[in-house]
């Protein structure tokens, strides 16, 4: 820790839902990946926003709708900076989710026809796959998906060969289920080289590493605000700005339009026009609330930490007996699936519910690869840099209770 | 009953020693049961004499209380008769999932012991799926059933 930094002891307080007993043991929240906790700055902005400012955005003339046009836009400019875009370049939406979604409707429909290549990975989150496959189903596009190794990272030997024709590349920057760190720059590098457009799902690693777009280089990036401190329903899609300029809105209403008669409509630049309706604006402000409190923290240490925490994780992890772990076993994130031998994950996440361990069970919204892994389903610890190393050595007492339990 | 009383009572010994386990090669109805969510998947498979329930047998994988939910189930209704078959169904099913937790069911017998589930709910479906896969066999039809609502 360097001098006037905060120490870890001190941040976790930052968390007031992280201070509470379950099922009458101390509780440790080991599912980080499906959503993040908040700490109290992000609280706090919302409920002061709604308190003292709360007003429609853009349309009004009076001094709330100024506040909360100004704490929107702020918003933007804070996450903007977050990931060294520029302000055109955020389009405020639901999340991961419908950020890919929207570039499958607004960019897919207008750029891709039949034949064309959408080129995956074997280790997307369904969120990168379905949207895909409804695409192909409406305009014939082709999929293509890039394998994965036994080890449980991207199997590259043929990445020319598959990026071969391909019009868009969109892969998952860490997978959700193995903690894979793909080389983003890199494959970014090469697609681009190769004439595809490229869009990132950083879901997983927005929260917990410097990023930065222009450095990456990648045409579109996907990020969840509820998986980095922020609230639930607000996330962001980032748009190089030529790309957007000349994209096609995705949702039409309100907001999003400069014109309107009865005949037709007029939209407005990027990114208004795809902002239809009333946003979600204390998200946002509760989302710029996220990234102002994590850099305070800093991500070079954060991740320093995430690091710690997946090496202890897998240590841990690893003396369990009858134990199989998914995914690498170095350079890897602060999340590790697992299987045990002797019980299924659902029994193995009950029972650690009831030591006050939240876990997750089940397939992680990656279907295929759990198939392609031969796994019906999987646990999961996923960390967050709130996490202390005696929360993972609980963990394991816990599981090797619930291993001989079953076994 | 907490988790682990309701594991040990009789769901571990089902879990690890399932009864009625395999192949039904004279199966007159088979009915194949999944919960995508979470990877259970049986196959339910029944040798039905008119009303009569001659021999029951299921095959898959799945969680703890998935597989001992589906072992029960066989015991309970093999040599049984349709009629007597679905009334155990209603009996399981109210059990679980209708909105007041039922008086005892002595009907159940060992069945009883699930009546714990229904405070995790998130395994509600997994108790059931054999039940939805009995359901469904007892209307003579074969196929699937899946724990996921579909779309209609
Ligand atoms: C890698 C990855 N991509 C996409 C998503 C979808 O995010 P959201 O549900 O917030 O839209 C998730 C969330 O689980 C994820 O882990």
């Amino acid at each position: 820790m360097a001098a006037g930094e905060r120490s870890w002891e001190e941040i976790r307080k930052d968390f007031p839902v992280l201070d509470q007993e379950v099922n009458g043991r101390k509780l440790i929240y080991f599912d980080n990946a499906a959503t993040s906790q908040k700490p109290l700055s992000v609280i706090e902005a919302m409920t002061c926003y709604y308190e003292h400012d709360n007003a429609n955005v853009h349309r009004g003339l009076h001094e709330l709708s100024n506040r909360a046009t100004a704490g929107y836009e702020g918003a933007r400019a804070r996450l903007a900076a977050y990931i060294g875009a520029q302000e055109e370049e955020i389009i405020f939406t639901r999340g991961t989710t419908e950020s890919i979604n929207l570039v499958a409707r607004a960019w897919g429909e207008e750029y891709l026809k039949a034949g064309d290549v959408v080129l995956l990975t074997e280790m997307e989150h369904h969120s990168n796959i379905v949207p895909w496959q409804m695409l192909a189903q409406r305009r014939g596009v082709k999929l293509r998906f890039i394998p994965i190794t036994p080890e449980g990272t991207l199997d590259l030997t043929n990445l020319d060969q598959l990026l071969e024709g391909v019009k868009l590349f969109s892969f998952v920057h860490i997978s959700n289920s193995l903690g894979t760190i793909n080389p983003a720059a890199e494959l970014v590098r090469r697609a681009k080289a190769a004439g595809a457009t490229v869009l990132v799902d950083a879901a997983q690693s927005a929260g917990h590493l410097p990023l930065d777009v222009k450095e990456l280089g990648c045409d579109f990036l996907a990020l969840s605000g509820h998986k980095m401190c922020g609230p639930t329903g607000i996330g962001l899609l980032y748009g190089r700005r030529e790309i957007l300029d000349a994209m096609p809105p995705f949702h039409g209403g309100g907001e999003m339009i400069s014109t309107v008669t009865f005949e037709g409509s007029q939209y407005k630049p990027s990114p208004y026009r795809f902002e239809a309706g009333t946003p979600a604006i204390a998200e946002a402000i509760g989302l710029a609330a996220a990234a102002e409190y994590i850099d305070g923290i800093g991500r070079a240490r954060i991740w320093e930490h995430d690091q710690l925490l997946a090496r202890e994780g897998l240590a841990v992890l690893s003396q369990i007996p009858g134990i199989r772990i998914l995914g690498p076993l170095d350079h890897r994130a602060g999340l590790v699936a697992f299987t045990l031998q002797s019980a299924h994950a659902h029994d193995v996440v009950s029972m650690a519910d009831q030591e006050g361990l939240a876990l997750r069970g089940g397939h992680h919204c990656t279907q295929p690869l759990l198939r392609k892994l031969g796994v019906p389903a999987s646990s999961r610890a996923s960390f967050a840099f709130y996490n202390t190393i005696e929360e993972i050595h609980r963990m394991g007492e816990i599981l090797k209770k619930v291993q001989a339990f079953f076994a | 009953m907490n988790l682990e009383e309701l594991y040990q009572e009789v769901i571990l010994d089902h879990s690890k020693r399932p009864r009625n386990f395999g192949p039904l090669p004279d199966a007159t109805v088979t009915v194949r049961g999944d919960n995508p969510s979470c990877g259970d998947e049986i196959e339910l498979s029944l040798k039905l004499n008119g009303d009569q329930i001659e021999d029951v047998k299921f095959t898959g994988q799945g969680c703890a209380i998935c597989m001992a939910s589906a072992s029960l189930l066989t015991l309970k209704v093999k040599k049984k008769d349709k009629a007597q078959a679905e009334t155990l169904l209603t009996g399981f099913k109210d059990m679980l999932t209708a909105p007041e937790a039922p008086e005892s069911n002595e009907a159940l017998g060992d069945l009883q012991i699930f009546s714990a589930v229904r405070r995790f709910p998130q395994r509600v479906k997994c108790a059931t799926l054999s039940w939805r896969a009995l359901e469904q066999a007892l209307e003579a039809h074969a196929g699937s059933v899946t724990t996921e609502e579909p779309a209609s």
